[in-house]
């Protein structure tokens, strides 16, 4: 192996440095709805990115996939790199041929992802008549494989339906399969399952692990729902109000949460077997919007181990917590936080 | 656990309902449920065939005259009578139907070309390029039309093209207005999302993603404006800035059958009546289309 193979293999496959994503304010000028966003995602590997909605994690998502400019907002500082090369000042042309082959990206609402205009099999097809070159036909055997792949019974019959005519459970795997037509080596998951019910969620969530042993694809999975991300991911990114509170080995984050917010979320997980008389834990307050972020530490106000005079003051940084973990909290050696507790 | 072996459950829900066969089934049997539109379409497509077949069908070449049968009453040899130069009006009203459908597929054709594109780009684009069509196409509509289409056809001269290039014009910001809302609407799909998140560029997403979910509302303004083509193609004709003579349309027949009303009352009632029923058939036609894909899609959008 080569200095220069050695190299590839050590680098992250997407590297977020200092990432900051803007919107135009309705009064004029930019709002930052995102601000400075660090994370690095390895070649298989599956990190997710957590937060209450609001917090920034599909922006943060977004501006990965290059799709910023298309919602309306702009990536103001910071850099994007995907397998050494930078995606922040890449030209449009580019991003079309990196769009489906490099990444891909499945959605919230499965149903309202496919074009009600076109047959399941054209829209697998057409991506990958696009990106891999394929004639008609062999587009065709194409999507009938994938749909295969993703375990949609009689595939080569389903082909030709309209999507009116599937589930919501069977859309998402009709998106994931024409995300996953082009072999890309980034798959970002943005709440794939929030729209679906509790035992299809189970299955989708399975044909993701499936897949990825499979192809070995990386995967970006951005949920509200920590359970979920226990059972898939490697890495946990927590989001705040636009900036990374907590990252570190899912390990590290669910058994020994270094800011209060991930120990929050962590104790607003419902338990079963605790009887209905229990009140459920819940952190007071929402999620200020952007633009109306606190002074001092964007959670202060919603935290139970807030120190006046100082957290609403001191702008807290990423410090270490724990062996491979950084909380965003000024007062992560002080205080003693709860994480998920094994019965 | 890691092994998927049995068929996951939520496959076996969806299918089997009259819906699954495919979307253009269900648009087309929620239109035909209406009697109406049944009617409607029926009327048309014998008119077209009509149009189609008038030289085969007419008893009586429509441009020969023969002054010694001038204004007969209906009944004997004429069916519908003649007209003041003896022509028979049967064969005149057939070899019309040609005209005025002819005339009202160039002016929808003329409308949709310089309507629909712009109202795409310009609702996909936004911005600049928005705001300027959009006060072209404000322009247009803010001009009275009779007069817009009599300074058309004034500067480009008679003739049915011409006018109907004029009535195009006219009907155009119809079609770009429904256009650029829709293209709107649609532009904020998750679907459109992902085809861009796929790789497609700016025209092939609005080429293959945002017009066929464009047109449906398309084809209902289509069948709306062909009716009032055909209204308008009468009104031009009739003030002599349509058919030029001996040629017929309805409207210049009645615009000789109003200058005899005197002496041959019964001439205003073909043309009249073909009129009347033609701009019908296409008012219900797209109303019944209307109603067929509301229902359509309320019936298959499980999504929402």
């Amino acid at each position: 192996m080569t200095a220069r193979q050695q190299e590839a293999d050590a680098r992250p496959l997407l590297e977020i440095r200092d990432l900051t994503v803007e919107f135009p304010a309705p009064v004029g000028g930019w709002t930052p709805v995102v601000q400075r966003v660090s994370f690095t995602l390895g070649q298989g590997e599956s990190v997710a990115l957590v937060g209450e909605s609001g917090s920034g994690k599909t922006v943060t998502s977004l501006a990965v996939m290059g799709l910023t400019g298309v919602t309306g907002g702009r990536v103001a500082a910071g850099s994007v790199s995907f397998d050494g090369r930078e995606l922040t000042s890449l030209p449009e042309r580019e991003w079309r041929a990196l769009r489906g082959p490099g990444m891909g990206m499945i959605f919230q609402q499965p149903i309202r992802s496919l074009n009600p205009a076109y047959t399941v099999g054209d829209q697998i097809a057409e991506s990958v008549r696009r990106h891999l070159g394929l004639n008609r036909r062999a587009a065709r055997a194409r999507a009938i494989e994938m749909l295969d792949l993703v375990q949609i019974p009689r595939a080569a019959e389903r082909v030709d339906d309209y999507p009116h005519a599937f589930s919501g459970g069977m859309c998402q795997r009709v998106m994931i399969a024409m995300v996953m037509a082009c072999n890309p080596r980034l798959l970002i998951a943005d709440e794939p399952t929030t729209a679906l019910d509790v035992t299809v969620q189970e299955r989708i969530l399975r044909l993701l692990r499936d897949l990825q042993e499979q192809t070995g694809v990386s995967l970006l999975f951005v949920s509200h729902d920590l359970a979920v991300v226990a059972e898939l991911c490697q890495k946990v990114t927590v989001m705040y109000a636009g900036e990374v509170v907590e990252q570190g080995t899912a390990a590290d984050v669910f058994f020994r949460p270094g800011h209060p917010y991930t120990s929050g979320l962590l104790a607003a997980i419902p338990k079963p077997g605790l009887g209905t008389g229990r009140r459920l834990a819940t952190i007071p307050g929402s999620i200020p919007a952007p633009g109306l972020w606190p002074e001092g530490c964007r959670f202060h106000l919603r935290c139970p181990h807030r120190e006046p005079g100082r957290c609403d003051s001191v702008r807290p940084d990423l410090v270490p917590a724990g062996p491979s973990a950084q909380a965003r909290c000024l007062r992560v050696s002080e205080i003693d936080l709860q994480g998920v507790t094994v019965a | 656990m890691k092994n998927v072996t049995t068929p996951p459950d939520d496959l076996l829900d969806a299918p089997g309902d009259p819906y699954a066969e495919s979307a253009g089934t269900g648009i087309l049997r929620g239109i035909l449920r209406r009697r109406s539109t049944i009617v409607a379409g029926g009327f048309l497509a014998l008119l077209v065939l009509v149009a189609v077949l008038a030289p085969v069908i007419a008893p009586y070449d429509p441009n020969v005259q023969n002054v010694l049968q001038r204004l007969r009453p209906p009944g004997s040899g004429h069916l519908l009578g003649t007209d003041d130069y003896g022509r028979d009006v049967l064969s005149r009203l057939i070899h019309s139907a040609r005209v005025s459908l002819q005339a009202a597929a160039q002016a929808v054709a003329v409308a949709l070309v310089i309507g629909l594109s712009p109202g795409v780009a310009a609702g996909f684009r936004g911005g600049w390029l928005d705001a300027a069509l959009t006060r072209i196409m404000d322009a247009l509509m803010s001009a009275p039309s009779l007069v817009l289409a009599i300074t058309i056809v004034a500067v480009l001269g008679p003739g049915v093209t011409n006018a109907m290039l004029a009535v195009g014009v006219i009907m155009a910001p119809r079609f770009f207005r429904v256009s650029r809302a829709t293209t709107m609407d649609v532009r904020h799909e998750t679907y459109i999302e992902a085809s861009i998140a796929l790789g497609c560029g700016n025209l092939r997403t609005a080429v293959r993603h945002i017009l066929p979910n464009v047109m449906p509302p398309i084809v209902l303004v289509t069948s709306v404006s062909l009716g009032a083509a055909v209204a308008a193609e009468a009104s031009l004709s009739f003030l002599g800035l349509g058919v030029r003579p001996p040629a017929a349309s309805w409207g210049s027949m009645l615009s000789t059958a109003s200058s005899n009303m005197g002496l041959a009352p019964y001439l205003v009632w073909p043309p009249g009546v073909m009129i009347f029923l033609t701009v019908l058939a296409f008012t219900y036609l797209g109303d019944g289309v209307r109603k067929g894909m509301l229902r359509s899609r309320s019936a298959s959008g499980k999504g929402e």
